[in-house]
């Protein structure tokens, strides 16, 4: 892999702090876009189809309105970068189960509306149940701290970024009465499946910066290798994103599929090796379903065996075996195409459902629940032609 | 019983919810407001009956805040601010007295009270009022969470300044920087490490809106102060009212530098966060440098300035031109951010 100095860059590779004002520079920005256009130049007819596979990004791409701006050639399509859109519904079922038993649910903001087979933790804390929002894990365990008498569970979501924090805070000394609810979620084995689904035709991926940086780019060399397309890593500023762009299109005209780090301030070949130890200290890799894509092997991470003691699941395991069973979903979330879209076969407005009845304010998937689910992104941002009309 | 059958958070939340509860529960049968006052269809900052040649501004809110003390404020400011603020959006900038009805929590400290009075006392110094009558009840411990108050203003208008005013070519402006209360209430109320530098903005605004409308006259043609559901609610609703788009400049909006690192790090759109001591305008073009020119000479409108203008293609819109592109600004659900005010 090699940082090619035939496209502008974000920034230079030299590490240190700096505003991200540095990355929001729209003179830059078209410099790239200029760039992405003449490596798409001869794609108007048949775009480029670059996938993503992080909220982020898509939230990005949103915020700043890039996709009003992106050639014609290119086409940017959303993975299943949405953590919370991919939690499956047995699995909020146990948590919901675990807050109906009486014991007190602390989990992100964003999987308190996430449809379980019948409800969400929303619908079980409007009927009584304990369930709280937190910040961060830390949050959670200063709330087992200050609440002895109850037994408190931490419903953790996310890729492997979040799951550090979560390995991190199990390294501690806890307090007894804490323990965890794993939906963690690992981000290279469903890239396999993605690449491989038929209905895709992903010609390159651009990588999350922040998971990146845990796991180092050189994770992406044996997917590079099998399924020869390019994989860049991009961070969230809008200069990154498209140096992320610009480069996969580069490769994807030349023919020459590699690894790329677009994110040089943050990324590294290796990672963060102290967080990668302290990871699979905790987790182990485990086959689960992701919700509207298909069983991932090695896609979940579950705490190991030395962990038991505070794996929700085992401790928990009777209350937990009561979780509803699903009463057979209704006819509208049957409509719902939010596994398609987290496999980028269908972009929102393809679901018959988006905008009506299902909105931000009544999301029927999951994808309209979570802040980084693209219904909501596309949603809350507007993207639409609309916005071209207000000039 | 489905989520649609119970009260959730984001029925209180200032958003399209919460509009949807006001107009089929509380003004289904209101029916037209007499003559040409303004009644509850109308979902302005409050209501207004016609008396003679002027008008009689009255206006009702009920505060709750956790934590009730925070950076910059406090529940009883906040509750004085909000009411003052409110009558002040519809033109009256002289309110002649207020009502405070305040419930209190069984076992609520008498000095948290006195602290709470104090500040009201001073809010409503500065806003050149006072509260004249009041009611207290007191509830069972866990029957209610620590207090809650509502202040109810009444004042006149001689021109009564409505939300819906907006013509294609006026300019808005905001009279200050934007996200400053709701983050910093935020950052108190989870304990957020860069508490330090947030400050809420919680400040009555009648003199500032007083010399606004006197710089401007009839020019000033829509006026809200974006509490809940922030600038982009405010603003979606004086397009949607107005029937006008507006495109707004990202790069003109004031915000703080604390305030941008705080929304970033939450992951919050600082245009959704709640201000208590802003007033967003859309003022006719011939006189908005006046009218800027006067907020900005008042000690409340220092760093107002221009954020962007209407026009006259999508209609009911926000657009927001980030300098890469452009995209749609739309009104939050706000439920991550309940109980700001």
């Amino acid at each position: 892999m090699a940082e090619s100095a035939s496209i502008p860059s974000a920034a230079s590779a030299s590490p240190g702090s700096r505003s991200p004002l540095e990355f929001r520079d729209p003179a830059r920005g078209r410099a790239l876009i200029e760039a992405i256009a003449r490596w798409t130049e001869d794609r108007q007819d048949d775009p480029v189809s670059i996938m993503h596979v992080c909220g982020s990004h898509e939230q990005a791409i949103a915020r700043f309105g890039l996709r009003s701006v992106l050639p014609k050639g290119l086409r940017v399509i959303t993975g299943p970068g949405c953590p919370v859109c991919v939690t499956d519904a047995p699995e909020v079922d146990e948590a919901v189960a675990l807050a109906a038993s009486g014991v007190r649910v602390l989990t992100y903001g964003d999987m308190l509306r996430v449809p379980g087979s019948d409800g969400s933790l929303d619908d079980a804390r409007a009927e009584g149940a304990r369930v709280e929002v937190v910040y961060s894990v830390a949050k959670a365990v200063e709330a087992a701290a200050a609440r002895p008498g109850e037994e408190v569970v931490f419903f953790a979501t996310g890729f492997e970024t979040t799951a550090v924090a979560t390995a991190a805070v199990l390294l501690r000394e806890l307090p007894p009465n804490f323990s965890v609810l794993s939906a963690h979620k690992y981000i290279p084995p469903v890239m396999e499946i993605v690449a491989e689904m038929p209905g895709t035709r992903v010609e390159g991926f651009l990588a999350a910066g922040h998971a990146a940086s845990i796991t180092g780019w050189g994770v992406f060399e044996p997917f590079v290798a099998r399924h020869e397309v390019p994989v860049a890593i991009g961070g969230f500023e809008p200069l990154d994103l498209l140096a992320g762009l610009a480069k996969l299109t580069e490769r994807i005209r030349r023919g020459e599929p590699a690894v790329d780090n677009c994110f040089p301030r943050m990324v590294t070949r290796e990672g963060n090796r102290r967080a990668q130890e302290q990871l699979w200290a905790v987790f182990e890799p485990a086959g689960g379903v992701w919700r509207g894509i298909a069983r991932v092997p090695n896609g979940n991470l579950r705490l190991r065996e030395r962990f038991a003691g505070r794996d929700a699941r085992r401790r928990f395991a009777a209350e937990i075996a009561g979780a509803r069973v699903p009463s057979g979903a209704s006819r509208e979330a049957d409509a719902c195409r939010c596994g398609d879209i987290m496999a980028g076969i269908a972009t929102p407005p393809d679901c018959r459902l988006y905008g009506r009845p299902c909105t931000p304010a009544t999301p029927i998937g999951a994808c309209m629940v979570s802040a980084e689910g693209t219904c909501r992104i596309w949603s809350e941002y507007g993207e639409t032609p609309l916005v071209e009309a207000a000039r | 019983m489905s989520r649609d059958d119970r009260i959730g958070l984001r029925h209180g939340a200032g958003g399209p919810a919460m509009r949807e509860l006001v107009q089929s529960v509380f003004a289904r049968g209101a029916g037209e407001a007499r003559g040409d006052s303004v009644g509850l269809a109308q979902l302005d900052d409050g209501a207004a009956l016609r008396v003679g040649d002027r008008w009689l501004v009255y206006t009702t809110d009920a505060h709750v805040v956790k934590p009730i003390f925070f950076p910059g404020g406090d529940i009883g400011r906040l509750a004085v601010s909000g009411t003052v603020n409110d009558l002040a959006m519809m033109g009256a900038t002289e309110p002649l007295g207020l009502a405070c009805a305040i419930v209190l929590e069984e076992g609520f400290e008498r000095a948290s009270l006195l602290r709470i009075q104090d500040s009201m006392e001073r809010a409503c110094a500065e806003a050149g009022t006072a509260i004249h009558t009041g009611d207290t009840k007191v509830m069972g411990r866990g029957e209610i969470d620590a207090v809650v108050i509502t202040t109810t203003g009444v004042g006149f208008a001689e021109r009564l300044v409505r939300d819906d005013g907006l013509r294609p070519g006026d300019e808005i402006l905001v009279s200050g920087t934007i996200g400053d209360h709701g983050l910093a209430v935020l950052a108190e109320r989870h304990a957020l490490e860069l508490r330090g530098a947030l400050r809420s903005d919680t400040a009555p605004l009648n003199g500032l809106v007083a010399a606004a409308l006197d710089a401007g006259g009839e020019a000033v043609a829509a006026m809200k102060d974006p509490t809940r559901g922030g600038v982009a609610s405010a603003l979606c609703e004086m397009a949607g009212k107005s029937g006008v788009g507006i495109l707004l400049d990202e790069s003109s909006l004031p915000v703080r530098p604390a305030v941008r690192a705080a929304s970033e790090l939450l992951g919050v759109d600082v245009l959704h966060v709640a201000n208590e001591g802003k007033v967003v305008l859309g003022v006719r073009p011939e006189e908005a440098k006046r009218v800027l020119e006067a907020l900005r000479a008042h000690p409340l409108g220092r760093d107002a300035c221009r954020i962007g203008r209407c026009v006259g293609d999508s209609p009911g819109r926000v657009v927001l031109d980030t300098g890469f592109g452009r995209r749609l600004v739309a009104e939050s659900d706000g439920e991550l951010l309940p109980r700001i005010c």
